[in-house]
């Protein structure tokens, strides 16, 4: 194997500084821990994968002779609809609250977020290990509630059905949901005081990579919108063990109320997953289509635009709850109003691809499906915010595959797509692209395959959640379930595809793939406090002419050198030293 | 972290991924406030509980407000204003090095903490033994009218059997299962706010106790009183809500 000069796998980096489980256990570094979520993700993301397939397994034909006592005794029926109920609950509250939440914030945040701002490391490091502590306590909370019967109130956990009859396990859950929200919570201060206290000098607003814009204002979300599904899930609590009433109706309280508390945090919590995710399309859209970002204050203003109407929209998730006509005119309007900043960052997605040199790596390629999938995904909400729309659509297939495309099509393929990207720089070894392109081919049929009909069948009134459904539904459902089945080898293969490169891929340069960012200013992979001395200069993060290819290396280096940094841009000097450079792209 | 990996200058309460003690402290008072935020709006939920059920039943909140002592309030706004005080001022003794004095004034504060916890203790045990407690408690005299209200407590419970005959107010015993079910709301949230209020005076009690620890081992001193800066800050909030929620409860009427 040759090793660019610019790669540290052969010398001390981050990786190999500390040795023993304790020493990533108990570590403070940033890098370390983004990597530990990123595997806990994955853990999770398995688990609630397998309910998916689970639940896809089980409705890909209908079931005619459940509903005949002689062939299928009334008590296993029953068990089977509440198996059912468990697997969907569970699938949406792990893959909510464990995966998408912390996916790109927590894992590829942790990591990145740093050393794009130059710094040793986030503003509160310990606080930062504290987080990751506290969401395997959460996760451990969720796995729980297996033992106590398993949780079907839905991730919801609308009262008054989960303060009343469901089992002991919506202990574990809220108590679960608690805990992973301070995680959540302390993950977003950590972030907001890093960026706006660790920014290099030459670093001014304007200067952020759009990554640490959408960061920042996920972390804002995290911050204002988390504190309340904490009390909430407090309230549920107290409600279930001792009857405090003020959910319950027959004491005197409201099962409403707990529904806008829920929905004051679940709907900026959307964005909370899908901000992120905005904010590594960009920087994935710029980077391969080798021109500046267009629309770069556009970009960074959208997303705090985004930040600030989604308080102010969660009725919409209670059309048919009672409200007010009033109230459902005034969320239907201003959810109509979310449309505009999320529309303005697709206009400058495209903007940028044109006439730019596109380059189809596999992040690329990822990138490239959400403007499709988010597309789709977004457009199909407007179809749910206007009110008349929605009483007909209301928890129908419909926006099962609307969520699904905006939560699993854009912000999951936007972590995959970011794991690709920064995998370089993670474990100093590049991806296989062979692999990566069958493995999102697989991804993206898969998922329309899955989602698109559930459209169909949604608008013909097929409801959700239901463990069984008319035969007039079953090609729907069909196809669905194959979809599925295409996803799952998908999936599995990018996992295959993780380990394969980790253990076995090429040696990566400092910056494979022409960024303009600082983390493509160090090694690949860095050292232990980011940079060997000081960070490099801070330039314009989308000014593509700042890195030129250097075919020898088969990376980019800086165009002007940089005298702080000797491994970046002094490779005639590694080449004349004897170090091996091959081109590795023949 | 290995001091070698990454040496640097400076003195000894510097993190390694600070450059100056400034650039320290500011972030770990941008940090606090922004946490301090996040407390509020943890609150919030339950003043919006107390608005929406207040504006739905206004004369249920005046009537079940009698039965709160106005007086154990006010002594405990007292007492937290002071702590208040002395926890500011011990800010300023360790900003001047003061050592003494910031012992003093956070053992002052710790005290103000502790006997605020007392009265409250002394508040929820006489509502416990009056059955004045939300719908669902098992002691509760406000429960509807499907469930039995236990006798032992009917037969001991004041408000039960007399109501507060000094202000006029009625027994519960004369209010209708409906009227009763709407003040046990009353009940519920003055737990719930007063009882997430108590669990963060506990907090800070702990966090004032580390402090000192800190002043009596002498890592406080005027170039680095970052926690008790802090410390205080959040004390201050915890005295904050109480400055709302005395109004408030025991307000009203």
């Amino acid at each position: 194997m040759i090793f660019p000069a610019s790669n540290a796998l052969q010398r001390t980096n981050y990786l190999n500084a500390q040795k023993g489980w304790w020493s990533w256990f108990w570590t403070i570094d940033h890098k370390r821990l983004g990597l530990m979520y990123l595997w806990g993700v994955f853990a999770m993301f398995a688990f609630g994968g397998f309910f998916a397939m689970m639940i896809r397994w089980n409705l890909a034909t209908p079931d005619t002779n459940i509903w005949d006592p002689e062939l299928i005794p009334a008590a296993t029926a029953l068990a089977k609809m509440d198996a059912y109920n468990r697997m969907f609950t569970v699938h949406g509250a792990v893959m909510i609250f464990l995966v998408i939440i912390p996916g790109i914030p927590a894992a590829l945040g942790n990591f990145v977020l740093p050393i794009m701002l130059g710094a040793k490391d986030v503003a509160f490091p310990r606080l930062n290990r504290f987080s990751f502590h506290l969401w395997i306590l959460g996760a451990i909370c969720f796995i729980l509630t297996f033992t106590v019967g398993g949780l079907d109130t839905g991730w919801t956990f609308y009262p008054t059905y989960s303060t009343g009859s469901a089992g002991k396990a919506v202990i574990f859950a809220t108590l679960g949901t608690f805990i992973l929200g301070f995680s959540s919570i302390f993950t977003g201060l950590n972030f907001v005081v890093t960026i706006h206290k660790l920014r290099p000098p030459g670093m001014i607003w304007f200067k952020m990579p759009l990554f640490l814009w959408a960061i920042y204002a996920t972390a804002v979300l995290q911050i204002l919108a988390t504190p309340v599904i904490g009390i909430s899930m407090l309230l549920l609590l107290v409600e279930y063990t001792m009857q405090i009433g003020i959910f319950t109706p027959e004491l005197g309280g409201d099962p409403v109320f707990f529904q806008h508390l829920f929905w004051f945090y679940s709907h900026p919590a959307v964005y909370i997953m899908i901000l992120p995710a905005m904010g590594v399309m960009s920087e994935l859209i710029g980077t391969f289509s080798r021109k500046p970002i267009f629309g770069y204050k556009s970009i960074a203003m959208s997303s705090l635009a985004i930040a600030v109407i989604s308080f102010i929209v969660w009725g919409h998730h209670m059309f048919l709850s009672g409200q007010s006509p009033l109230m459902s005119t005034i969320f239907s309007f201003l959810t109509f109003a979310v449309a505009i900043p999320s529309a303005i960052k697709v206009f400058n997605w495209v903007c940028t691809l044109y006439k730019g040199s596109i380059s189809f790596a596999t992040p690329m390629l990822y990138a490239l499906s959400i403007i499709w999938l988010f597309g789709v995904g977004g457009l199909t909400g407007l179809f749910l915010s206007t009110m008349g729309v929605d009483i007909h659509l209301h928890d129908t297939y419909f926006v099962v595959a609307h969520f699904h495309f905006v939560m699993v099509g854009s912000a999951i393929f936007a972590f995959i797509g970011g794991i690709y990207y920064w995998m370089p720089k993670m474990y100093g070894r590049m991806a296989s692209e062979k692999l990566g392109r069958i493995t999102w081919a697989l991804n993206f049929i898969g998922f329309n395959l899955t989602f698109l009909p559930q459209f169909v069948a949604g608008t013909k009134g097929m409801p959700r959640r239901y463990f069984d459904y008319d035969p007039e539904f079953a090609v729907y459902n069909w196809w669905s379930s194959i979809g599925a089945a295409f996803i799952l080898v998908g999936m599995v293969l990018t996992l295959i595809a993780v380990i394969q490169a980790i253990t076995r891929g090429r040696p990566a340069p400092a910056n494979p793939w022409g960024g303009v960012t600082l983390e493509w200013m160090t090694e690949s992979p860095p050292p232990e406090h980011n940079f060997e001395g000081d960070p490099p200069e801070v330039g314009d993060p989308y000014d593509v002419s700042l890195v030129e290819y250097k075919n020898e290396l088969d990376g980019f280096v800086p165009a002007k050198p940089m005298a702080s940094d000797p491994n970046m841009y002094d490779y005639r000097a590694s080449l004349k030293a004897g170090v091996a450079h091959t081109n590795l792209h023949p | 972290m290995t001091a070698t990996a990454h040496a640097h200058h400076g003195p000894a309460h510097l993190q390694h991924h600070f450059e100056t003690s400034e650039q320290q402290f500011d972030s770990a008072k941008l940090g606090l406030w922004v946490f301090l935020l996040t407390e509020v709006l943890f609150f919030s939920a339950l003043f919006v509980a107390y608005t929406s059920y207040r504006s739905l039943h206004p004369e249920v909140f005046a009537y079940a407000s009698n039965y709160l002592d106005t007086n154990l309030g006010a002594a405990n706004t007292a007492v937290l204003l002071l702590s208040s005080f002395t926890v500011a001022w011990g800010v300023r003794n360790a900003q001047l090095g003061q050592r003494k004095l910031l012992i003093m004034n956070l053992i002052i504060t710790l005290l103000c903490a502790a006997t605020f916890m007392g009265i409250k203790y002394k508040e929820y045990s006489h509502k416990y033994h009056e059955g004045l407690l939300w719908g669902g408690a098992e002691h509760s005299i406000f429960k509807h009218n499907q469930f039995m209200i236990l006798d032992a407590v009917k037969e001991h419970s004041h408000a039960w059997n007399e109501g507060v005959p000094e202000a006029g107010v009625a027994a519960v015993k004369d209010l209708s299962n409906d009227q009763r079910r709407d003040v046990s709301i009353f009940f519920a949230i003055y737990f719930c706010l007063t009882g997430l209020h108590g669990i963060h005076v506990l907090a800070g009690m702990v966090l004032l106790t580390l402090i000192l620890i800190k002043v009596l081992r002498r890592k406080i001193t005027p170039e680095y009183y970052t926690p008790v800066d802090l410390g205080a800050l959040y004390w201050h909030l915890v005295d904050l809500v109480w400055i709302f929620l005395f109004p408030l409860l025991y307000l009203i009427r």
